[in-house]
């Protein structure tokens, strides 16, 4: 196109122009400025380095995200490609069940982690009779790390699986005729031909993690993750101005963490769920 | 360069696949070290499953043996046989470079650096790709990139050659290029080398010997001037070029033919003057294809034939004309 239309252009732009502004502009301009009016005023931004309790929870919720993208990336990917390339009675039933935990709200996620490593889960029971001694889980990092798992799976595998079906055969077969040891066929083909698709469920994954809420409401009781410190400023302690600062730091944080791995892969990432 | 050549031989190898499709019946091929040879037929006949066979990426049904210069390698997978494959899709790795491609079968046999760039400008050299060198895969055209399949897969120094289908993709001038290219690599190279296509005339160009198949059977095996004058079956003949085919009664002239089914290519009938002529037919059509003309007559009320030769006379649609075979041409199926 030598020229732009522009007036046909700019009604073309516009439903998307009005969507950003008052769905995305006006609130974190409101949130932004509600951050800063606090009596410290702007300030308040750095509290997230300044006051140790609030970096320590900004410092779980980060490591405790990447953790779980790890996890969850290398988990789905082998049970992906195995999902993929075999075929077996109830297959189809499977797959189903998989994408299950999608609709659980992360109360329930929560719940069904209590009732697993709680101090009357099943696991508890089993190393009860087996040890003598309960093992509980479900309160501390460990516990959260299996909730975010528990619903970060499905949203993985299905991306994973969808970019595995368009995998090409022979390029195996051609590193295969090669001499590649079947690890070497992982490592050279398999994983990068999948990096688009790893690094966009990556991203889901990882902002998910972020900012999940529901199962940290219901597990963390000695721990804090910056969604529940956002929680405690803004119910328990009143502080408004620190609950929006830290929110703003949240999406800062999460966007700049999706911008890296964007710019890795080089391609546009749908970041939805 | 390759001395020491690889013989095969293919002991009743069949293969049926999982869901009980019989892919292959029972087959068995000596290839001798050196030989260039070609699978043709058409497609589903099981040719690229042979093919298969052979590389290691398929095993053989129970009591299939494949022998590589007497050392059974049945049981040894595809990455341990040392052959070289190329595939009708290129199967370039698209995360690496050209080079980085031609050279991965050394890297991850664990070569020395020096070694391994030492062969790689060797073979860029040998397939005239120098400048290519250091390009994306996406960023070379179709006849590049076949190029680079080629280099990647004797860059290791393969005890065979596999290709499957290399020039389907491509058009058809470049088709004929790289044809005459692989022709001269093979003969160079001299590695056993088994080549797969649909294409008789690819098939005749580059094969020492062509295993014409169909329905997962050998049709024949013979040189490419065996297949052609001298076909075993009706599929070998039809499959390859063009065949009239005529009744010995149809003949004047030919008693000893009388009610035998005679097949001719369109070469070896000649248009002659009334009285010499085996057989009277009318002009149905006529194409000029330069260095040929290609006629279509018609006899005995509806019968039809195919004639070609260097004419210089047009031939006007209804006319008469008549006709004379080289009878030593004449092909008669055995039964």
């Amino acid at each position: 196109m030598k020229y732009y239309d522009y007036p046909k252009l700019f009604v073309l732009a516009l439903p998307v122009a009005i969507f950003f502004v008052t769905f995305f502009i006006v609130p974190m301009v409101q949130l932004a400025i509600v951050g800063a009016s606090g009596d410290s005023g702007v300030s308040s931004y750095f509290t997230i380095v300044n006051t140790p309790r609030h970096f320590e929870s900004m410092l779980a919720t980060l490591l405790l995200s990447i953790a779980v993208t790890f996890t969850a990336l290398v988990i789905s990917t082998t049970a992906g490609l195995f999902l993929v390339r075999n075929i077996f009675p109830g297959k189809e039933i499977v797959l189903s069940i998989l994408t299950f935990p999608l609709a659980f709200p992360g109360v329930v996620i929560g719940f069904l982690i209590i009732m697993l490593a709680g101090r009357q889960g099943l696991i508890g029971l089993v190393t009860k009779a087996l040890l003598g001694e309960k093992t509980v889980f479900a309160y501390s990092m460990l516990g959260l790390f299996f909730g975010y798992l528990y619903f970060s799976i499905p949203r993985v595998i299905l991306t994973i699986m969808a970019a595995a079906e368009k995998l090409d055969k022979s390029l195996e077969e051609a590193a295969k005729s090669l001499g590649a040891p079947p690890f070497r066929i992982v490592i050279d083909i398999i994983i990068p031909a999948l990096k688009p698709g790893l690094i966009a469920s990556g991203a889901i994954c990882f902002a998910t993690s972020m900012g999940a809420f529901g199962t940290a409401f219901t597990l963390a009781t000695n721990i804090d993750v910056l969604p529940m410190t956002i929680y405690t400023e803004f119910t328990l302690n009143a502080n408004i101005a620190g609950a929006a600062s830290l929110s703003i730091v949240l999406g800062l944080v999460t966007w700049i963490a999706l911008f890296i791995s964007r710019s890795l892969s080089g391609q546009t990432i749908a970041v939805s769920g | 360069m390759q001395k020491d050549t690889t013989s095969i031989e293919l002991i009743s190898c069949g293969k049926t696949f999982k869901d009980g499709t019989r892919a292959l019946e029972k087959i068995n091929l000596n290839i001798n070290g050196g030989e260039t040879i070609v699978l043709l037929g058409p497609s589903g006949c099981g040719k690229t499953t042979l093919l298969r066979i052979i590389a290691g990426l398929e095993e053989p049904d129970e009591g299939g043996k494949i022998i590589f210069n007497k050392e059974n390698v049945t049981d040894l997978q595809i990455e341990k046989r040392n052959v070289g494959m190329v595939f009708q899709s290129y199967a370039l790795f698209p995360n690496m470079n050209v080079k980085e491609n031609i050279g991965y079968g050394l890297k991850v046999r664990k070569l020395d650096k020096n070694k391994i760039d030492d062969r790689v400008s060797e073979m860029l050299e040998m397939m005239h790709i120098n400048d290519l060198s250091l390009r994306r895969i996406d960023q070379l055209s179709g006849g590049q990139r076949q190029r680079v399949a080629l280099a990647r897969a004797i860059a290791v120094r393969p005890r065979v050659l596999l290709l499957d289908e290399p020039l389907t993709a491509l058009d058809a001038i470049l088709r004929d290029r790289l044809r005459v290219e692989i022709d001269s690599l093979l003969r160079s190279l001299g590695i056993t080398a088994i080549y797969v296509t649909h294409d008789q005339s690819e098939a005749m160009a580059l094969g020492d010997r062509i295993v014409v198949m169909s329905d997962g059977k050998i049709s024949q095996i013979g040189t490419p001037r065996d297949i052609y004058y001298h076909p075993q079956n009706e599929f070998v003949a039809d499959f390859i070029g063009t065949v009239n085919r005529i009744l010995g009664s149809d003949i004047k002239k030919l008693d000893s033919l009388e009610g035998k089914e005679l097949l001719f290519r369109p070469e070896d009938i000649e248009i002659v003057e009334k009285k010499y002529s085996h057989l009277t037919g009318v002009v149905k059509a006529s194409f000029f294809l330069g260095e040929k003309t290609r006629l279509i007559v018609n006899y005995n009320a509806g019968e039809q034939l195919s004639l070609e030769g260097r004419y210089k006379k047009e031939y006007v649609i209804g006319s008469e004309i008549h006709l004379r075979f080289n009878v030593d041409s004449l092909i008669i199926l055995p039964n």
